[in-house]
């Protein structure tokens, strides 16, 4: 298994090198108070990585960073051969378009149908005429189990089928990285399987690059090829789900096993946290 | 006010300079966004400023009376909804409708992380959602102003008729008569300003949002009382151009 290993910042990896997400030595702040302590790990080009956290733990501004929602205030993030942090806006557009994101809350436009939702990336960003465009619609809403809910207002969808929407949104483009950001979030165990499923099916059929963000142990069992776990700014483990389940490390085995935080408090400290250290 | 004067330069950039250079604003949303600001608005535009017109000539009534000058009620109402009342009040109106409005709109939309989505799709929300915002506020608020010009001076009609001893023909031949085109154009010109602040302030406050609930009813109230704020002082400022620039 692989322990935070920080490698030098040297030469970029390039698409041949069979990395499609390279992180190195990333720190993330706000307000003056760092919450990503140097974190360093590569995605393998095609393959699942889960990033798992307890809350707080930093993964989903990990996330936010990795989409470029957020500076980081040093570090570097490589996408397919690309530092994604140092280009230029327009140039960081061009590479968000061979991304797609599926946000926690789904993150549909509200005062657009579903079949608007998706159709809005190929709109903007290609030359595609609305007939084609509405065909495209179709496919991405078929792939995801949702076939004929092109005229339908997100209000008017279930908590599963939001998520699915937003699959297909983030899929319209054929993006070569899929990000999810807690996909089972809110949902009941039979909904969420299905979510499991539909990752599982879309990185069958299209061999793209997927991270998800969840803190859900289930279902990374179920759609990891490797996992990463992070506590408290830093990634205390990485490796397959065999190798995290095998490993010793009391963080590590207190987030699998889940055992509780020890809140035990010596009688004076908690006395003097009643009384604010007045003296009585 | 600096990010106020960047979002209102980036949004005018989309509506004037991108089309130029083949981005095009969605013309689907500007509409959109023309229907709610002034169509809508229409009825109580109308209202109000008819309203505002029997009340100006109510209160113009009452002084022109003890110089024996009631027959100036027609001009004073007139002149006073074209320069100032009628674009003044019908800003206020559309502040209450609008301004708020898009606080809302894109509060809730940055809390419900569909601007962060926006922006993982590589779609700026200035050009997005901010400029067809400013493009129908520009175009309808002066529209707007000449139909609240227009009622206000036939609310004026219903005192002069019913109080002053003129005939509805007679009243209206007075106010034309008391027009210049400058009182009229000076009107529309404080109204365009008025309509791309009251957008660039309820568009800055909703992109200011923090992350909850809340946050959006904060901002909301924050974009009407800023955006009437901001709408009085420009209004100033430009009366006092024209005052000292065209003097009558």
């Amino acid at each position: 298994m692989l322990h935070h290993e920080p490698k030098p910042l040297t030469e970029p990896v390039r698409m041949t090198d069979g990395i499609a997400i390279q992180v190195r030595d990333l720190h993330v702040g706000y307000d003056g108070r760092e919450v990503l302590h140097g974190i360093s790990f590569e995605v393998k080009a095609g393959e699942t990585m889960v990033v798992l956290g307890g809350s707080g733990s930093g993964k989903s501004t990990l996330l936010r960073t990795l989409i470029g929602l957020e500076k980081p205030t040093s570090g570097e993030i490589w996408l397919h051969g690309q530092e994604f942090c140092s280009m230029s806006k327009h140039d960081a557009n061009d590479l968000r378009k061979k991304i797609g994101v599926s946000f926690q809350s789904g993150a549909l436009f509200g005062s657009m149908t579903v079949g608007e939702n998706v159709a809005l990336p190929l709109q903007e960003h290609t030359a595609l005429d609305d007939s084609t465009i509405e065909i495209m619609v179709r496919l991405k809403l078929e792939e995801v189990g949702l076939a004929g809910y092109e005229d339908y207002m997100p209000a008017q969808l279930s908590g599963g089928m939001k998520k699915r929407a937003a699959i297909a949104r983030a899929l319209a483009m054929d993006p070569e990285i899929l990000f999810f950001d807690e996909p089972s979030a809110g949902l009941d165990p039979i909904v969420a399987a299905g979510i499991d499923d539909l990752i599982l099916k879309l990185h069958k059929a299209f061999k793209m690059t997927i991270v998800v963000v969840t803190h859900e142990l289930a279902s990374a069992y179920l759609i990891a090829d490797r996992m990463m776990l992070i506590d408290r700014g830093n990634v205390i483990a990485v490796g397959s789900k065999e190798e995290l389940q095998a490993s010793a490390v009391p963080r590590v085995r207190q987030f699998l096993d889940r055992v509780p935080n020890d809140e035990t408090v010596e009688d004076a400290t908690y006395f003097d946290r009643l009384t604010g250290g007045i003296d009585i | 006010m600096g990010d106020l004067a960047v979002l209102s330069a980036r949004a005018i950039r989309a509506v004037v300079v991108a089309p130029l250079q083949g981005r095009k604003l969605s013309t689907a949303r500007s509409i959109h966004q023309a229907m709610a600001v002034g169509v809508e608005a229409l009825p109580i535009v109308s209202l109000i400023t008819f309203f505002i017109g029997v009340i100006f000539a109510l209160q113009s009534a009452y002084e022109l009376r003890r110089f024996g000058a009631l027959g100036l009620t027609a001009s004073a109402v007139a002149v006073s909804m074209t320069r100032e009342l009628g674009p003044l009040m019908t800003a206020i109106v559309v502040i209450g409708r609008s301004g708020s409005a898009f606080a809302a709109e894109i509060g809730t939309m940055k809390v419900n992380e569909e601007i962060d989505a926006l922006q993982t799709m590589a779609l700026d929300p200035v050009p997005f959602l901010v400029a067809p915002k400013f493009l129908a506020m520009a175009i309808m608020l002066p529209c707007l102003t000449t139909w609240g010009d227009f009622m206000g001076i036939v609310g004026g009609s219903v005192f002069g008729v019913s109080s002053a001893g003129f005939t509805l023909s007679t009243y209206f031949h007075a106010s034309l008569n008391a027009l210049v085109l400058r009182d009229v154009v000076t009107g529309l010109i404080k109204s365009i300003m008025f309509g791309i602040t009251i957008a660039a302030v309820g568009c800055r406050e909703g992109l200011a949002t923090g992350l909850g609930a809340e946050d959006v009813g904060r901002s909301t109230t924050t974009a009407v009382v800023n955006s009437i704020f901001m709408v009085i002082a420009v209004d100033l400022v430009f009366t006092l151009i024209f005052y000292f620039t065209a003097p009558r």
